[in-house]
């Protein structure tokens, strides 16, 4: 842990962070917001099977030589998980702002 | 076939640059600080870039490639997956261990529980885990080099380049590498894509490849077989359809590697003897239990973890993900291509029993086709893919050395042996490490000649997902977890999960030894494997096979469950300040928390 000491930035007079209250509703929000993220890829990502066992002549159908479902999962997937984490990555740091802020302000 | 000189140039080329990095770097970085973290001053582009090239591995430059031509469409969940399993890890892990301001999963691991002994523990997982992800490196090394210099033994292969490697890290450490994994990233992504667009731009694009595999016609399509035209938007002076060449006896027909549930996942089934109908559920049942070992194995990985700590604030850390997540997928949507090109084009490797001559060897084979048409321009994009292929296990093993490495020197001599040692007697220890775990990865790697590359690396993720994925999750939401419910959940998922793997891959292991006799006697020692092979059981227990094979399904469940039940029965030995540990792993920094602890800690 010593080695991170000369990171660390110098403490706020500010303490209600310690409050019960504040720890239960920062992590709920953080979960919440982890799980509605994630919600969306997993969804994409387990119901691509769902799909191909259910539907597999819809899946086979072709689109510009692939198969639908090869498309989706060769090529489609990866812009919709650089969607997904660039929407976390801003609203997380919306969150963790407002959160100091919450904090100091008070 | 002779030794190319353009091959042998570029390989040499990457290796060369690697280990000049390494050396111009390594008289850059002096104190302990800088070998274990780089200092912690690494940029975003930079940092972005390392990253990405270190998880690209041998598994994801050659691996994927070969798989798809020899499994089709199931494989295409491994690239997916490795990219989602890194979404995962940002959604859920990566934020709270950076505020944590923790090192290394074992660092996490005291920290969180005020545990030395947990630390021990999990220092060993992490070697363990470490081995196994390297074993697949090594056998891209023996194939890549077997390939530049035909009739090379596999095993100088291995131990040449782990050598090599062995010697970087030793002498680098993690400052040089964050350049060297940098520069690798960009060597993969040049090696992978040109070659794609140039063959595309000769044998017709992705699209076009996947269009010859017709899911309703028989196997053998015959060489330059003119089919009518699927989609009307190509010039007419090209043929409107990609060629292919007759596919031989051992490749998987068309509408099984085109469709899902194909050869890879119906293997267990298959040799059960069922029907193609009654066969399905279990495919699906190997898709899922896939699906969740790749994506919460990623979250196991040693030395993808400790790369967060080298970005200088919370912040960076977050666009460096951002950056990460784009520079993969790109990567990602290429070797697919290779698979597909290989399938229609190269069609002879279905045939190699294994190594370079089966389809893990595609990435670097398929370019010389180019030179039947195109002289020179084969070889020299060959090549390029060599190239790649260095860069791609080089990158990952010095990650996975660096990480294992410093888990011993960190933790087992400098906390464990000797917490009273010099930074210098630890430094001089770092080098003894590398250059002892580099022997043992070599020795290991010469062992796996026979398994497919991708595979190995799917395994080393179910274990990790059974054991430091619960691990991590559990203790950064979970603030009841006990370290002995810890405990107890990781070593029982991950050793399940390794025991069940094992079974399977001694299987795989007796009987492809025993396929290279054909027809000859087996030698005694082989015989008596062989006749203990388990092979008759799993055709029987299908079921069993595919859980064993892929245990991530139930193991990670276990594990989770046996976290929270031994937790509940220990739940005295919850650690007094653990509101103050999860503010610390949750709170923004800006609040300086951290420091607060540490001082609380001190204070003890």
């Amino acid at each position: 842990m010593v080695h991170t000491l000369r990171f660390m930035k110098p403490p706020p007079a500010k303490l209600d962070a310690h409050s019960e209250e504040f720890l239960r509703r920062l992590m709920q929000r953080q979960l919440r917001l982890s799980l509605s993220c994630a919600v969306t890829f997993l969804v994409a990502l387990l119901g691509l099977p769902l799909l191909n066992y259910f539907w597999p002549e819809l899946m086979a159908r072709r689109v510009f030589g692939f198969t639908l479902t090869w498309l989706i999962l060769g090529v489609l997937f990866f812009p919709l998980v650089w969607f997904i984490s660039w929407r976390f990555i801003r609203r997380s740091s919306e969150m963790e702002n407002q959160e100091a802020d919450e904090v100091l302000r008070e | 076939m002779n030794i190319d000189p353009w091959i042998v140039a570029f390989s040499l080329a990457t290796v060369a640059a690697t280990i000049w990095m390494g050396f111009w770097s390594a008289r850059k970085s002096r104190t302990a600080g800088d070998f274990f973290v780089a200092g912690r001053s690494v940029s975003v582009g930079w940092n972005a870039s390392a990253i990405s090239g270190e998880y690209l591995s041998a598994a994801s430059f050659m691996g994927v490639a070969g798989m798809v031509m020899s499994s089709g469409y199931d494989a295409l969940w491994y690239p997916v997956c490795y990219a989602c399993g890194y979404l995962f890890l940002l959604l859920f892990i990566a934020g709270p261990l950076r505020r944590f301001g923790a090192y290394t999963i074992p660092d996490f691991a005291e920290g969180r529980f005020d545990s030395p002994l947990f630390r021990k523990i999990a220092v060993v997982f992490v070697l363990f885990i470490g081995f196994f992800y390297t074993m697949p490196q090594m056998k891209g090394a023996g194939t890549t080099l077997n390939y530049i210099f035909p009739g090379l033994p596999y095993w100088v292969g291995v131990a040449v380049v782990g050598a090599v490697i062995t010697l970087n890290v030793a002498l680098g450490g993690m400052k040089g590498i964050t350049l060297v994994q940098a520069f690798q990233y960009w060597a993969k992504m040049f090696a992978i894509s040109v070659p794609v667009f140039v063959l595309m731009a000769v044998y017709g694009h992705y699209g076009k490849q996947l269009e010859v595999n017709s899911a309703s016609k028989l196997p053998s399509v015959t060489a330059a077989e003119q089919l009518p035209a699927g989609s009307g938007e190509l010039p007419a002076s090209r043929p409107s359809r990609a060629v292919r060449q007759p596919l031989p006896e051992k490749a998987p027909p068309d509408n099984l590697w085109l469709n899902p549930f194909g050869p890879l996942t119906t293997k267990a089934a298959k040799a059960a003897k069922m029907s193609p109908d009654a066969s399905r559920p279990y495919s699906l049942l190997y898709t899922y239990s896939l699906i969740i070992a790749l994506v919460c194995g990623t979250a196991g990985l040693p030395h993808i973890l400790v790369r967060f700590y080298t970005n200088p604030d919370g912040v960076a850390a977050k666009r460096t993900t951002m950056w990460v997540m784009i520079l993969i997928g790109v990567f990602y949507v290429f070797p697919p291509v290779f698979g597909a090109l290989g399938r229609n084009v190269m069609p002879e490797l279905y045939n190699g029993l294994s190594g370079v001559k089966g389809t893990d060897g595609i990435v670097l084979r398929l370019p010389t086709v180019l030179s039947e048409r195109f002289g020179v321009l084969g070889s020299i994009l060959s090549g390029v893919t060599c190239a790649g292929a260095f860069a791609a296990f080089m990158s990952t093993f010095s990650g996975l050395l660096v990480s294992m490495t410093g888990a011993m020197a960190h933790d087992v001599y400098g906390r464990i042996l000797r917490p009273q040692s010099t930074p210098v007697e630890r430094m001089r220890m770092f080098k003894v490490a590398a250059v002892g775990i580099g022997l043992t990865a070599i020795g290991l790697g010469t062992l796996v000649e026979n398994f497919e590359i991708n595979f190995m690396v799917g395994q080393a993720f179910a274990i990790a997902a059974s054991s430091y994925f619960p691990l991590l999750f559990m203790a950064v939401w979970w603030r009841n977890l006990t370290m002995k419910g810890a405990a107890t959940g990781m070593l029982t998922g991950g050793l399940l999960a390794v025991g069940a793997i094992s079974l399977t891959s001694y299987t795989t292991f007796v009987t492809t030894m025993a396929a290279k006799y054909g027809a000859k006697e087996l030698p005694g020692w082989l015989g008596s494997l062989k006749a203990h092979s388990l092979e008759g059981y799993w055709a029987a227990h299908p079921l069993q096979r595919i859980l064993c094979e892929q245990p991530a399904l139930w193991a990670v469940p276990t594990a989770i469950i046996l976290m929270i039940v031994v937790s509940k029965l220990t739940r005295r030995d919850v650690p007094s300040d653990i509101r103050l540990k999860m503010l610390v792993l949750h709170a923004p920094e800006k609040l300086g928390l951290k420091q607060e602890y540490i001082q609380e800690h001190q204070g003890h």
